[in-house]
């Protein structure tokens, strides 16, 4: 019985992998985040983390473009090449966590703030809307330097700053699938708040959340590496660290413009992939929501 | 003052052709009102877009629809405007279809007449007075937004908007569904006191077989997109369809009714998959061998009747 | 074996009105009885089945189920779920378009933890003439036809071995032609597993087809209740007599005026009074604009609340 279920479930996925081949900008951000999660995973079979070593640079300091180090050198001499490299592996990983922690925590008040009416709900849309007018940014910042900035607060200070607008978009889609009858025949038969929200109000949400999750990621990996610009995060590989290091020993007057120029060029590339994946999501999977839910 | 002659309507989807209708030829006389039932896949709803080419792009047409002696398929664009709503008029189900929820409904009925340019504003807006008078509302409604009306008033309003151009034949599709009884009874009685009034004829749609035999002079019944049966609202159906969409309705107080509801098994046909010989035969509940090889024409069936069946007329 | 006993449910209407849209009513349906609930929209009958079962709570009075009044708690609600279903009027909106019909069937059993679920979802498919049912395990609702969807919901319902189906307009949203199979489905059920039903509908030949009693409601109140003959065919109330006469085959026609007002303006204790067409003739007395009626009791009888009927 469940293997024919999966079955219509594979069905399902190819349908909807064909749907999303036709959109050629959602797949251009797949094949460029699939190069750059591959690159970042298989960086540690090529370098390791000697490479940030500031004392390992053997290039000259702050060298151009060379055969040696085709992407130039930074202030210490390391190669930024492969500072690049081994700095996506910290982007990547924060940008993923902190959009997943806040997508974990947006779904659960999103939907407890659409399915419990009265005085519950009310609570959670309160202070949703509280986090929600909260200038994220100062508040990741102020979280941060409280926190110390290692890798686990960034990502807990970005996730907690920036669930409230998943949360709300969340909660009108709760609202939505809640209007519907065959949610009072699930109150009719005996469900109870567990059954409704898991076996119902989430599986329709669920194409929502995916796309904004992967909105949320590059959002994340900006807000990381601002963070990491001001100078709060402790670590010293991400992209954010490597432009303000360029920032602190001057590059720009130096003229050093791989050190500036090539960091942030990932950034926005990659960003960018997110947002043209999320987008081509979203069209994907919501029309199918318009039709579906007849 | 009506005439279809072999009317086709083919949809054209990704999946193929649908031919929602398939040849229909209908007759409508001046002062006359005929009611065409079906159920969904019948093809009815089809046939009253069709008549003012409502229709989608995708939708192909063929055959010919005389009005007052005029094809209205091949009309150019411009006089086909010119005939829209001012010859005839359609009045779509109230809470769907023709309200525009951020106007007034003054505005609207009187949207007809300046697009004509039957009257200027401010006759228009005289006009619009005259006409909620006609259907039974206040004045002052003219100033209402749709919300604001029940779902009989705004059924009013339809019926209004359909008047305004003092066309000669209104197409009334599904009227009254949706609404309580009581009102759907208002609605029928000013419906019948309007065209008795003016000498408007009526075509009304509907897939409820009462309501029909009660407000039109003939009754065609439609199936899978052609025609079945055809004659005068009183009287008996010859057609095993038309009598089991009959029976679906029981009247009330009918011993042989009573605990013993009627209806046909099986669901109305997919055009796109429909069955050999006889549209209906996979349904009917007297069918004969030859009835799922041969199709039917319609055939005499007694006074003033025809019907689609092998087992009518002789 | 269900009964309402002085229900009033009121909702709060805008600008702090409530609107009582179950004004003081008395229901019972008996073992193996179809009951058919009949009256226009607004009068409270979807109301007063979905108080009936549970889904909203009476502002005053109370529903009991075998003699035990209902509690809204837990485990005894849930119990309480298990004898008394739902079937709603709109097969689409009523089953979740990403779930089988097997899942929809089966969700019953699971939230009540019924051991055996394929052959339960089995038995409740081939009981609502879904058969053979293992051909629709895995069809999704767009797929089927409207007759064959409402049948997944009444399997639905029938999953749980309910005594009692409470059905809003069964078939209100489906083809003509399909309504005698579904209706006939009911009667079946009634014979053969002596389920008994509430049917709320506007739709007196319904009432007619199928129905034991008729119950006729109007703006919250209970106005006429009896044998569906009696009621049909020798009707007491005006408000029952125009309802009658509305419908395409009756020689005379009584068609009130206006429409139901709003709930939370009735006009004073006696609803009808502005439309009722004896007043309108002058047959009316002072007591209809001024003394209020009686709740009628949920007698199996005939019960009329008029003041011109002795």
């Amino acid at each position: 019985m469940s293997t024919l279920t999966w079955v219509r479930r594979r069905r399902a996925i190819s349908r909807f992998w064909a749907d999303f081949r036709t959109h050629r900008a959602g797949m251009a951000g797949l094949v460029i985040l699939a190069v750059a999660v591959v690159l970042a995973l298989i960086a540690p079979l090529f370098i390791d983390s000697g490479v940030t070593n500031v004392v390992s640079g053997t290039g000259a300091k702050m060298a151009p473009p060379s055969l040696d180090d085709p992407l130039g050198t930074d202030e210490s001499g390391r190669s930024v090449l492969l500072m690049i490299w081994w700095g996506s592996r910290t982007s990547l990983l924060i940008g993923f966590l902190a959009a997943l922690l806040s997508m974990v925590i947006g779904t659960v008040l999103g939907i407890a703030a659409g399915h419990f009416r009265r005085w519950t709900g009310a609570i959670i849309l309160g202070i949703t809307d509280w986090f929600l007018v909260l200038p994220s940014l100062v508040t990741a910042l102020v979280l941060a330097a409280l926190l110390g900035g290692s890798t686990a607060t960034i990502i807990v200070a970005i996730g907690v700053t920036s669930w409230p607008s998943t949360a709300r978009l969340i909660r009108a889609q709760t609202l939505a699938v809640e209007a519907r009858p065959y949610i009072e025949r699930s109150l009719a038969l005996g469900a109870g708040h567990w059954h409704i929200t898991t076996r119902h109000v989430l599986p329709n949400v669920a194409p929502l959340l995916l796309a904004s999750t992967t909105l949320e990621v590059a959002s994340a990996i900006v807000t990381e590496s601002t963070l990491a610009f001001l100078g709060v995060s402790a670590n010293k590989t991400s992209w954010g660290t490597m432009l303000r290091g360029s920032y602190d020993w001057g590059a720009a007057t130096a003229g050093a413009w791989w050190y500036i120029l090539l960091p942030g060029l990932c950034i926005v590339v990659v960003v960018m992939a997110f947002t043209l994946c999320g987008r081509a999501l979203e069209t994907v999977l919501n029309p199918r929501l318009r039709t579906r839910a007849a | 003052m009506l005439e279809l002659d072999e009317l086709s309507v083919t949809y054209r989807i990704e999946s193929g052709d649908v031919p929602a209708v398939r040849g229909v030829s209908l007759s409508l006389g001046a002062g006359e009102a005929v009611g065409l039932a079906g159920e969904s896949g019948s093809g009815k709803s089809s046939v009253a877009l069709a008549l003012l080419r409502l229709l989608p792009r995708s939708a192909r047409v063929a055959g010919r629809v005389l009005l007052d002696g005029e094809d209205v398929l091949a009309m150019k664009w411009g006089r086909l405007r010119s005939v829209r709503w001012s010859s005839a008029s359609i009045v779509f189900q109230g809470a769907q279809h023709g309200l525009n929820p951020v106007q007034r409904i003054g505005v609207q009925i009187a949207e007809p007449l300046l697009v004509h340019r039957l009257a200027s504003p401010d006759k228009a807006r005289d006009r619009v007075r005259e006409l909620l008078e006609q259907v039974g509302l206040p004045a002052w409604r003219s100033r209402s937004y749709p919300h604001e009306l029940s779902g009989g008033q705004r059924q009013r309003v339809m019926i209004a908007m359909a008047l305004a151009c003092s066309p000669q034949l209104i197409i009334a599709d599904e009227p009254t569904t949706a609404l309580d009884l009581m009102v759907q009874a208002q609605v029928l009685t000013l419906i019948r006191q309007l065209i008795a009034d003016h000498g408007i004829s009526l075509l009304m749609i509907s897939h409820d077989l009462s309501v029909l035999a009660d407000v039109c002079d003939r009754l065609a019944v439609m199936y899978a997109g052609r025609l079945v049966e055809a004659g005068p609202s009183s009287g008996d159906f010859r057609h095993p369809y038309s009598q089991a969409l009959a029976a679906a309705f029981p009247t009330v107080g009918d011993p042989a009714s009573r605990l013993a509801p009627r209806g046909l098994a099986g669901d109305p046909p997919d055009p796109q998959r429909l069955p050999g010989g006889c549209a209906f035969h996979p349904r009917c509940p007297v069918a004969l061998e030859s009835c799922s090889t041969v199709d039917v024409e319609l055939r005499a069936a007694g006074l003033d009747r025809t019907a689609a069946c092998v087992l009518v007329g002789d | 074996m269900l009964e309402a006993k002085d229900l009033r449910v009121e909702f709060g209407g805008r600008g702090g009105r409530r609107a009582r849209a179950v004004d003081g009513v008395n229901l019972s349906v008996g073992a193996g009885e179809i009951v058919a609930l009949v009256g226009e929209s607004g009068c409270g009958k979807t109301t007063l089945a979905r108080t009936l079962l549970g889904l909203e709570r009476p502002t005053s009075g109370q529903v009991s189920y075998d003699g035990t009044p209902l509690s809204y708690t837990g485990r005894r609600l849930r119990a309480f779920r298990r004898q008394v279903q739902l079937v709603l009027q709109d097969p689409m909106g009523s089953l979740n378009p990403r779930q089988t019909v097997y899942e929809a069937v089966a969700e019953g059993p699971r939230i009540h933890g019924v051991p055996d679920e394929e052959s339960v979802v089995a038995s409740a498919l081939s009981r609502a003439g879904l058969r053979p049912p293992e051909r629709f395990f895995l069809r999704y609702p767009h797929e089927l036809s409207g007759g064959q969807r409402q049948r997944v919901v009444i399997a639905g319902a029938l999953a749980l071995n309910p005594k009692v189906l409470i059905a809003d307009e069964p078939v209100a949203s489906l083809d003509a032609s399909v309504r005698g199979e579904i209706l006939s489905l009911l009667l079946r059920l009634r014979d053969d597993l002596g389920l008994s039903a509430l049917v709320v509908t506007h739709d007196l030949g319904l009432a007619w087809n199928i129905a034991d009693r008729v119950a006729v409601m109007y703006l919250g109140r209970m106005v006429e209740s009896g044998p569906t003959v009696d009621v049909l065919t020798n009707p007491q109330h005006p408000y029952t007599r125009a309802l009658l006469s509305v419908l395409p085959e009756s020689p005379e026609r009584i068609i009130l005026t206006g429409e139901p007002p709003d709930p939370t303006r009735i006009p004073t204790r006696r609803p009808l009074h502005p439309r009722c067409q004896l007043v309108a003739a002058g047959h009316g007395t002072d007591a209809c604009t001024s003394v209020s009626l009686p709740i009628l009791p949920a007698t199996p009888t005939s019960q009329v609340a008029c003041h011109l009927v002795p």
